[in-house]
Formats: C-alpha cells, structure tokens, sequence
C-alpha cells in the first residue's frame, strides 16, 4: 500500500507538485497521466526518495519515506524497481552488467546464476543475445527494455514505470503492457505507470489519476475515467489541443 | 551604489566557494563512514588504480623529465662563482623529493584525474545515472567515490616515487652533458646528503594531494547540473579547486614537516 497525502514540491520558487494525494492500493496497478510537465516524473521519484516534498508525507506500508533517515530509505528502495524515462543505464558497463548490478551488490549469487537470471529477465522485455553491448549502441527502445529488465531483476515489491511504452513501436507496446499486467498477476506486484499511451493506461490500470500543473484532477476506475464528462479528461482522450473550456 | 553591488559580489562568490568547501567537507566524512567497505571495492578501486595510473604516467613522465633537467640548469646557473659543481647533485636532489616531484605531479593529475572523475561523475549526475544507482539501493558514495577517493592516495605516492626517479635522471643528463659533473660527482653529492626525512615527507605530500585531487573531483561531479554544458564547468571547477587545494595544503605541509 502505497499513500501519498497532500504532497507539495517546488524547485527554484517553480511549483511542481501542489497538493497530490493518492493511494495505491496493494497488488493494483495505479496509471497516472497528465499533460507534459505536470510533475509525474517527480511524484514517481518522490516515492523513492530521490526527491524530498517541502510538505506532505509518502506512505510505504504505514512508513513515511519522507521522513527516513538514509539507511532506512535504502532498505525500502531494495523492494522497489524503478524504470526511468530515459532509461538511465550505466554506460561505462555492458547491457549483462548493467542488469546484473543489484545482484551483485545485494545478493551472494554466483556467476552462473546471475547469468541464468539475467538472460531470463532480458528474455522477458524480449531481447536476448545483446548482453555484450554497450548502452550507446541500442536503440531508444532497446534501453528502454534494458532499464525494465534491471528494475525488474531483484523481484520488487513494487514497481514505478516511467513511461515505459513511449519510444516502442506497437507490437513491443503490446509485449510491455501484457508484461506489466502479468508482473501484477502473477508476481502481485503493485505498480504505478505514468504514460502518455491511453491504449496502454487502458490495458494495465485498475484505476487512473490524473495529474493537472501539479495537481489531481481525477481519480478513479478505468470505466469512469472513460465515461467522465471532466473537460480536461475529455480534451485529454480525444486528443484535442487548444484552450481548455473550463477548469 | 556601484561600490555596495561590487562588496555584495565578492560576498557572494566567497559564500558560494565556502559552500563548495562545506560539500567537500561532508562527502569527505560520508566516504570515510563509508571506509570498512574498502574490501568489499576493492576490484573497484584497483580498477581506479589503473586508470588514474595509465591516465598520468605520459605525462608525469615528460613533466619530471624536464623538471629534474630544469632544476639542474637553474641550479648550475646560482652555484657559479659561487659554490662547487659537486654539490650540484644534492641541492637537486633535496628540491626533486621535497617540492618538485610531488607538486608538479599533483599538478597534472589534477589536470587529467580531477578532471576526468569530474566530467564522468558528472556526466552520471545529469543522465541519471546516480539517480539509477540509488533507486537501485547502492549508494553513490561508496559504489563510486570510495574507490575514487582510495586510488587518488594510493596511487600518487607511487607516480611520485616514479617521478623522482625519473627527474633524477633529467637533472643527471643536463648535469654530466652540459655542465661536465661526472656521474660519480653526481650521485655521490646525491647519496652523501640523501635524507630519507625528504623523501617521506614528499610522498606524505602526494597522499595529501592524490586524496585531496580525488574528493574534489567527485564533489564537484556529484554537485553537477545543467546538461553537457554544466559538465564542461565542473571539469574546469575541478581543475582549478584541485590546483588550488594542493598550493595551498602544500604550504600548510610545509610548516608541519620542515
Ligand atoms: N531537478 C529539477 N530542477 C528544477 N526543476 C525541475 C526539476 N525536476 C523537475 N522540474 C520541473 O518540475 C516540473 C515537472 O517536471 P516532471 O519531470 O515531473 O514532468 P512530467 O510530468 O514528468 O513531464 P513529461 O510528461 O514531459 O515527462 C517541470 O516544470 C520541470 O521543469
Ligand atoms: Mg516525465
């Protein structure tokens, strides 16, 4: 159970986040969207305590990330797996490497095993045979997979997907929301998705937030999400640009 | 009111550097909280070992070349008239192990490491990629700057001793082919006034600067912001504050080992 009350960022005087509550319930997938620079990428990080809320407080079952000291942080990060937008991958190591880190560094696995779990995970974003490449030679959305295998890798409780089918074409958009949906029913994992991709909110979400200069508009099912007369949700669906009739 | 804006420039420049200092400060004491995991790096730091190794040695070697060449020219040209060439060995000598050596060669790793750990932190802080390794819950301190800062003191004492011996045999060139000593006037007056108190302060010197070299480089990668350009000024920042760091602390030595 993930609970975030009344959260409030701002960088430079620039408000960010204003006001954000949301609760995501366990083994639920929670899909946040909202128009470019509404601040999705900093509530993600805020869970994870990359970045610190001036107020409000990030509820991980019942402790408040906010307040941890570092040790504690890292404990908890251990049951997360975070994708980021630009996939972030190490680019002094190889794509095995990469994957391979967390386990090396929190696990007492051999070599053979850690090569067995990580072809494994890469043959789940479907890849295989790129171990020995470096970052810089993929493609957008080979990282991009290349970064879900990684969060994925130590099994996390709960996982934070920045926009994790933008830059892939169809058919891989697909095989990642299916992936996603089967990391949430079968490993009951609890996610949270931020994504542009309506047809892929559509797919994974049990619920929708929607996120609006930093605050939440809307909140609730998939169904009612689609059927909202919100118009901001409407002009969002409909993929209208142009002044917003009403707030 | 143009004198109150000029004041209040120079404050906040001075505030700005004491900040800096502050952040050297804390990532000093967190990578020695950090210390008892050294084992656990340590392919990490040999790793760092050799690079700063291999970055450096070209140029060490060509920079205490010249220096023990220079020291021997300069030092003829004062003793003429005055006092005897075979002392010529021992006055450059005490100079290549006290000062020269481990100065110059801070000076250039400064220019290479300092550099190159800045621009890589730093190039890691605005791709997110420090962001990626904690995520990942392995903190950025001790997976990048331990070993960092660990082979930064390691290291330089060795490429000191490397460029002792090496400016010596710049200075003995200069000295038995342009000023007639003979090799045995040389490295007697070497050998007769070699003081081992010398050569260890010189390589306490370079621990100081190697480890100094090396946190700055890694605070000021770690501080990084603004894309390619905010890499390009940390690589520079890291230049300039290490220079300015092994100057400085090479005075405050001084008065503490002479
Ligand atoms: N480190 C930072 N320093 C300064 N401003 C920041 C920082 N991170 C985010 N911001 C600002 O916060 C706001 C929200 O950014 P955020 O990255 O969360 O947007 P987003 O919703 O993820 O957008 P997108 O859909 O384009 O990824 C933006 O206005 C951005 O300029
Ligand atoms: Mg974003």
């Amino acid at each position: 159970m993930i609970e975030i009350e009344h959260i409030e960022k701002s960088f430079q005087g620039k408000t960010a986040l204003r006001d954000i509550s949301l609760s995501i319930p366990e083994k639920q997938t929670m899909v946040i969207v909202g128009c470019s620079g509404c601040g999705k990428t900093v509530l993600l990080r805020s869970i994870i305590g990359l970045v610190k809320p001036e107020r409000g407080r990030i509820l991980v079952n019942g402790r408040d990330v906010t307040a941890m000291r570092r040790k504690e942080l890292f404990e908890i990060r251990k049951q997360f797996g975070m994708l980021f937008q630009g996939a972030a991958l190490f680019d002094s190591m190889t794509v095995e490497e990469n994957i391979a880190l967390p386990l090396r560094e929190h696990t007492k696995l051999n070599p053979a095993q850690v090569r067995q779990k990580v072809s494994e995970k890469l043959k789940l974003v479907g890849l295989s045979s790129i171990g020995d490449k470096k970052p810089s030679e993929l493609s957008g959305g080979m990282k991009k997979r290349v970064g879900l295998a990684r969060a994925l890798i130590m099994d996390p409780k709960y996982m934070l997907f920045d926009e994790p089918t933008t830059g892939l074409d169809p058919i891989m958009s697909d095989a990642i929301n299916r992936l996603i949906l089967n990391t949430q029913q079968q490993l009951n994992i609890t996610s949270i998705v931020v994504t542009h991709d309506l047809k892929s909110a559509f797919t994974v979400g049990n619920r929708i937030a929607m996120i609006c200069e930093g605050v939440v508009i809307f909140s609730d099912s998939v169904e009612a999400f689609q059927n909202s007369d919100h118009p901001v949700v409407r002009q969002f669906i409909e993929g209208r640009s142009g002044p917003r009739e009403e707030k | 009111m143009m004198i109150a804006g000029f004041f209040e420039n120079i404050g906040h420049t001075f505030l700005s550097y004491l900040r800096e200092v502050g952040r050297m400060v804390i990532l000093m004491i967190r990578i020695v909280r950090f210390s008892p995991d050294i084992i656990r790096n340590r392919s990490l730091t040999i790793g760092q070992m050799m690079k700063i190794g291999v970055l450096s040695l070209p140029l060490v070697t060509v920079v205490s070349m010249f220096t023990g060449a220079v020291a021997s020219w300069q030092a003829a040209y004062q003793f003429r008239g005055l006092i005897s060439l075979d002392f010529l060995g021992a006055a450059v000598s005490a100079a290549i192990f006290i000062e020269l050596s481990p100065v110059l060669t801070g000076l250039v790793v400064a220019g290479r490491v300092g550099a190159s750990i800045a621009a890589e932190l730093g190039t890691m802080c605005v791709t997110e990629q420090i962001d990626a390794l904690e995520s990942l819950a392995i903190d950025p301190v001790r997976y990048l700057a331990l070993p960092r800062f660990t082979a930064g003191w390691i290291t330089m004492p060795l490429l000191v001793i490397y460029s002792n011996i090496v400016a010596h045999f710049g200075a003995y060139l200069v000295a038995s082919f342009l000023m007639d000593v003979s090799t045995a006037a040389f490295f007697g007056s070497v050998q007769r006034y070699f003081l081992f108190h010398n050569v260890l302060s010189g390589l306490v010197k370079a621990l100081v600067f190697g480890g100094g070299t090396a946190l700055v480089g890694c605070a000021v990668g770690f501080s990084t912001t603004g894309g390619a350009e905010g890499v390009g000024k940390s690589t520079i920042r890291a230049f300039v504050y290490s220079s300015a760091f092994i100057l400085i602390s090479d005075y405050i030595l001084a008065t503490f080992l002479f």
